[in-house]
């Protein structure tokens, strides 16, 4: 837009006013020019340098930190130490082990609490008797902290591997129980009565309607799930283990190395990030349906 | 017709009750009626939406149904597609019935043409999906997610829908509703034709008095939980909305839902 001066435009309004007109025109006022905005200057940071930025900035300080000898390597050890420290263990082989043997953990006894959570969550999410018997008592197992179970864990199942799995199959079905049973009640009702005028059955309405309606609840319970499992799994192996990323960290702390326990919770974190990740490409596949699903 | 249904705590069928369709279309073949209603009673926590009502609905007729919101059209609706049950009186429907509901209701989850040929017995058939998807102009979309589509689209996949399953009584409740004014002009020729070309009784729930001369054989006004008025429109069709008499009768039928317009 071109703009005229102001005191242009004011005089034109001014000038259009004698036209014969019933009811007087209220004047125009002051008048402001809509400038395009202005365009970003092309030497900008791509955003996801910036953003990488912060941590960078922190790894840097904590390297600082650590050289100049500020921070001690008792305390915590340097991100250059680290480095060394997590290529040793995986070179002398003990850092895979440990992988291997929390993996373990985590696939038994997430496959245990996803067929409860699953069973469960159906039987109460399709039965109305189901409900009254099951989501109540699940609701009440939910209010008592789990880590907190831990002492009756090592009571029931011994010290062992048991009650790491329980542990973790636990802390998996909790979460996941409760977004897949609300998923299975949230499917709206409108498409539950359109199907069965379309004339599917009871069984057919659980198949084409309410299961796959309560699917996107299923996901976000996995995702809860999966983060939890990892959780469940750090508390599980502070309890006698002989193996695992848990181990390995007590170890480290008889000894204080610090260099150590970080490579272990940088393994954890990576753990759980790989998990997210596999969740997030599925949720693509299976949710490719959803009108708000942007992509993983 | 194939087998009729009856959707009743305690059904009383009388079969020798087979005439009293007040006006018949130009589908309309003797026999038993595609809908029979006697003394239909509704009420939710003691009031009642549905009292006592009577409706006959012959082979191959299109009957609209008009009132005020809340009047219980939607509710009668529902009772003849057996989706309420807490009823009592007597109601006779053809076992073989479809509904278009004012939503379109697709599964996001399901294709296109999965959702025309859900509930159907058998595998599902791409082949006879993608032929009634054809017939109402959108067969190129079979295979998409319903979200892609528009409001108008979406509608018209539901009456493929309710079609593929060749029903004795369509049951239509506000198709039309919440499509745009161009749309919805679309759409209402496209049920037209199609019930010339498939030839099942109507019933067309609606609040558009226009859309109810303009397509159907008799239109009804529903108040106070009855059938309050009726009348045959014996238009020739495709109707002119010009026609003094279509005028007329659209005026009559405004002033029995009280709007007066000074014709």
């Amino acid at each position: 837009m071109t703009a005229a001066p102001p005191g242009m435009a004011e005089l034109e309004a001014a000038t259009a006013a004698p036209t014969p007109v019933p009811t007087p025109v209220p004047a125009v006022g002051d008048l402001v020019t809509i400038r395009p905005a202005r365009r970003r200057s092309g030497l900008s940071v791509p955003r996801p340098a910036r953003r990488a930025l912060g941590p960078l900035l922190v790894l840097l300080g904590w390297y600082l930190a650590g050289a100049t000898g500020v921070l001690s390597a008792n305390t915590l050890a340097s991100p250059a130490d680290v480095l060394k420290q997590g290529w040793e263990l995986v070179r002398k082989g003990q850092l895979p082990s440990a992988i291997s043997a929390s993996g373990q953990r985590v696939v038994i006894g997430f496959a245990i609490g996803a067929v409860i959570a699953v069973t469960l969550a159906l039987v109460a999410g399709l039965f109305r008797l189901g409900e009254d018997l099951v989501d109540a008592t699940v609701g009440m197992v939910r209010t008592i902290p789990w880590v907190g179970l831990i002492p009756l864990f090592i009571i029931w199942f011994g010290i062992d591997e048991a009650p790491k799995i329980a542990l973790v199959a636990l802390g998996v079905a909790i979460p996941l129980y409760f977004n897949l049973y609300g998923g299975i009640r949230s499917v709206d009702p409108q498409l539950v009565e359109a199907g069965s005028t379309l004339g599917l059955n009871r069984w057919g309405l659980v198949r084409h309607v309410i299961l796959p309606g309560a699917l996107p609840g299923a996901m976000v319970g996995l995702r809860y799930a999966l983060g939890s499992a990892w959780l469940a799994l750090v508390f599980g192996e502070q309890i006698n283990a002989t193996n695992g990323i848990g181990y390995l960290m007590n170890n480290a702390e008889e000894f204080f190395q610090t260099d150590v326990i970080v490579v272990c919770l940088v393994t954890y974190a990576v753990l759980g990030l790989l998990c997210d990740l596999v969740v997030r490409v599925l949720s693509s596949r299976v949710l490719a349906w959803r009108p708000s699903f942007e992509g993983a | 017709m194939t087998g009729a249904e009856i959707l009743a705590p305690d059904p009383i069928t009388d079969s020798g009750h087979a005439t009293a369709a007040t006006t018949t279309g130009p589908n309309t073949v003797t026999g038993p009626n595609a809908v029979t209603v006697r003394g239909l009673t509704r009420a939710f926590d003691g009031r009642v939406v549905i009292d006592g009502l009577d409706l006959t609905i012959a082979p191959g007729e299109f009957v609209a149904l008009l009132g005020h919101s809340g009047c219980g059209k939607s509710t009668l609706l529902r009772v003849l597609s057996g989706l309420d049950t807490e009823i009592s009186g007597e109601v006779t429907v053809p076992r073989k019935r479809a509904v278009a509901f004012q939503a379109p209701r697709l599964l996001p989850w399901k294709r296109v043409w999965r959702n025309v040929v859900l509930g159907l017995p058998g595998r599902p058939d791409r082949a006879l999906a993608t032929r009634y998807l054809d017939e109402v102009g959108i067969a190129a979309r079979a295979g998409d997610w319903p979200k892609t589509l528009s409001g108008g689209e979406a509608q018209r996949v539901a009456l493929a829908r309710a079609l593929v399953r060749e029903p004795a009584l369509l049951l239509l409740d506000e198709p039309f509703g919440a499509l745009d004014a161009l749309t919805r002009v679309k759409a209402q020729q496209l049920v037209a034709d199609l019930w010339q070309r498939h030839g099942c009784a109507v019933l067309l729930v609606t609040h558009d008095v226009e859309e109810a001369v303009r397509l159907a054989d008799r239109v009804l006004v529903m108040r106070d939980g009855k059938i309050a008025h009726a009348s045959p429109v014996d238009l020739p069709r495709p109707r002119d909305i010009t026609d003094p008499r279509f005028v007329r009768l659209r005026a009559r039928l405004l002033a029995e839902l009280g709007v007066e317009t000074g014709h």
